[in-house]
C-alpha cells in the first residue's frame, strides 16, 4: 500500500502540473520573463492553488499523531540561513529560466518522451552527481572526517 | 501582459492538484514532496527508505507517458533554445537545487506552505535570479540560446 499511494500521488501530481501549464517551457519563461512585453502570469495561480491545499494539509498534520503508513513525520527543521541555501537556490533560478524546466516538470515531460526535457533530466542527475562531489570536497577541506 | 495565452482556471486546477498530492506526501508518508530531492536520492540508494521514492517518481513519469496521449496541447514549445542549452540548464538545476536543498515543490510549495524561513528565502532567490535570467536572455540576446 505503501508503494501504491506514493505512486497514486506522483501521478497526481503529474496531472497537476501538465494542466498547470508548467510542462510547457514557454509558459515558465514567460511567467519569469516580466518585463518583456508579453508576460503569463499564470504559474503564480499553480503556486496559489498548490500553497493554499498544502497550508490547511499541513495545519492538519499537527493534530495527528503521526501519517498514515509510518511511525512520525520527517519534516525538515533546519532555519539556518547558509551560503549553500543563497547560491544554490540562486543558481536553481537561472537554470530555470534558461530551459524553462524545474526538476518536477521536467521529468514528466521526459516520461512523455519531450526531447529538451529528456537532455534536461540527464543532464540534471549528471549536476546532481556534481553537487555530491562537491560535498565530499567542500567535507575534506574542512577536516580528515570523510564523508559518505 | 499575454492575455491570450493566461490560463488562470487550468492553472489554480493544476496548483490544487499539487497540493493534493503533496499534501497526501505529508499525511500518508510524512515526506516533504520535494521533487529534486527524492530524484536525487535515487542515486544514493539508502536500504528501507527507497520504495515510496521510486514509487512517487515513477507515478511522475507513467503520468508524462499517459499525458501526452490525453492532453498533447501540455507539451509544447516555441521558444527558440539549442540543445545545449538545455543541457547547461539541467547541470545548473540539478546542482543548485542540490546545495540548495530544493527546488519550486520542496521550497515553494511545501517549505512556504509550513512557513519555512530557509524556504522563504529561497524561493524569492530563485524567483528573482529566474527573473532576472529571463529578462538578460529577452532583452540581450533577443529571446534565443
Amino acid at each position: 500500500m505503501n508503494r501504491v499511494s506514493a505512486f497514486v500521488a506522483g501521478l497526481i501530481f503529474a496531472v497537476g502540473l501538465v494542466l498547470g501549464g508548467m510542462t510547457q517551457p514557454d509558459k515558465v519563461f514567460y511567467f519569469l520573463d516580466v518585463a518583456g512585453g508579453r508576460w503569463d502570469p499564470s504559474l503564480a495561480f499553480v503556486m496559489g492553488g498548490a500553497l493554499v491545499v498544502y497550508h490547511l494539509a499541513h495545519r492538519y498534520s499537527g493534530r495527528v499523531a503521526s501519517p498514515y503508513h509510518t511511525t512520525r513525520f520527517f519534516i525538515p527543521t533546519r532555519s539556518d540561513i547558509t551560503p549553500e541555501l543563497i547560491y544554490g537556490a540562486a543558481l536553481f533560478g537561472v537554470g530555470w529560466a534558461l530551459g524553462g524546466f524545474c526538476p518536477g516538470p521536467a521529468i514528466v515531460a521526459a516520461g512523455s518522451g519531450m526531447g529538451e526535457a529528456l537532455l534536461f533530466v540527464a543532464a540534471m542527475a549528471a549536476g546532481m552527481a556534481l553537487s555530491r562531489a562537491w560535498n565530499v570536497h567542500k567535507a575534506n577541506r574542512k577536516g580528515p572526517t570523510r564523508i559518505s | 501582459m499575454d492575455l491570450d495565452h493566461f490560463t488562470p482556471w487550468m492553472s489554480l486546477a493544476g496548483g490544487l492538484l499539487i497540493g493534493l498530492s503533496a499534501a497526501m506526501m505529508l499525511l500518508l508518508h510524512g515526506r516533504v514532496a520535494g521533487i529534486s530531492g527524492i530524484f536525487n536520492s535515487l542515486f544514493t540508494r539508502r536500504p528501507g527508505d527507497y520504495d515510496w521514492r521510486l514509487a512517487f517518481i515513477a507515478g511522475l513519469v507513467v503520468g508524462g507517458v499517459a499525458l501526452v496521449f490525453a492532453y498533447p496541447q501540455g507539451f509544447g514549445i516555441t521558444i527558440d533554445r539549442s540543445p545545449f542549452a538545455f543541457i547547461a540548464a539541467g547541470l545548473i538545476v540539478g546542482f543548485g537545487t542540490q546545495q540548495g536543498s530544493g527546488c519550486t515543490s520542496g521550497h515553494g510549495v511545501c517549505g512556504i506552505g509550513r512557513m519555512s524561513r530557509r524556504s522563504i528565502i529561497a524561493t524569492i532567490t530563485f524567483m528573482a535570479t529566474g527573473m532576472l535570467t529571463a529578462t538578460a536572455i529577452t532583452f540581450g540576446l533577443g529571446g534565443s540560446l
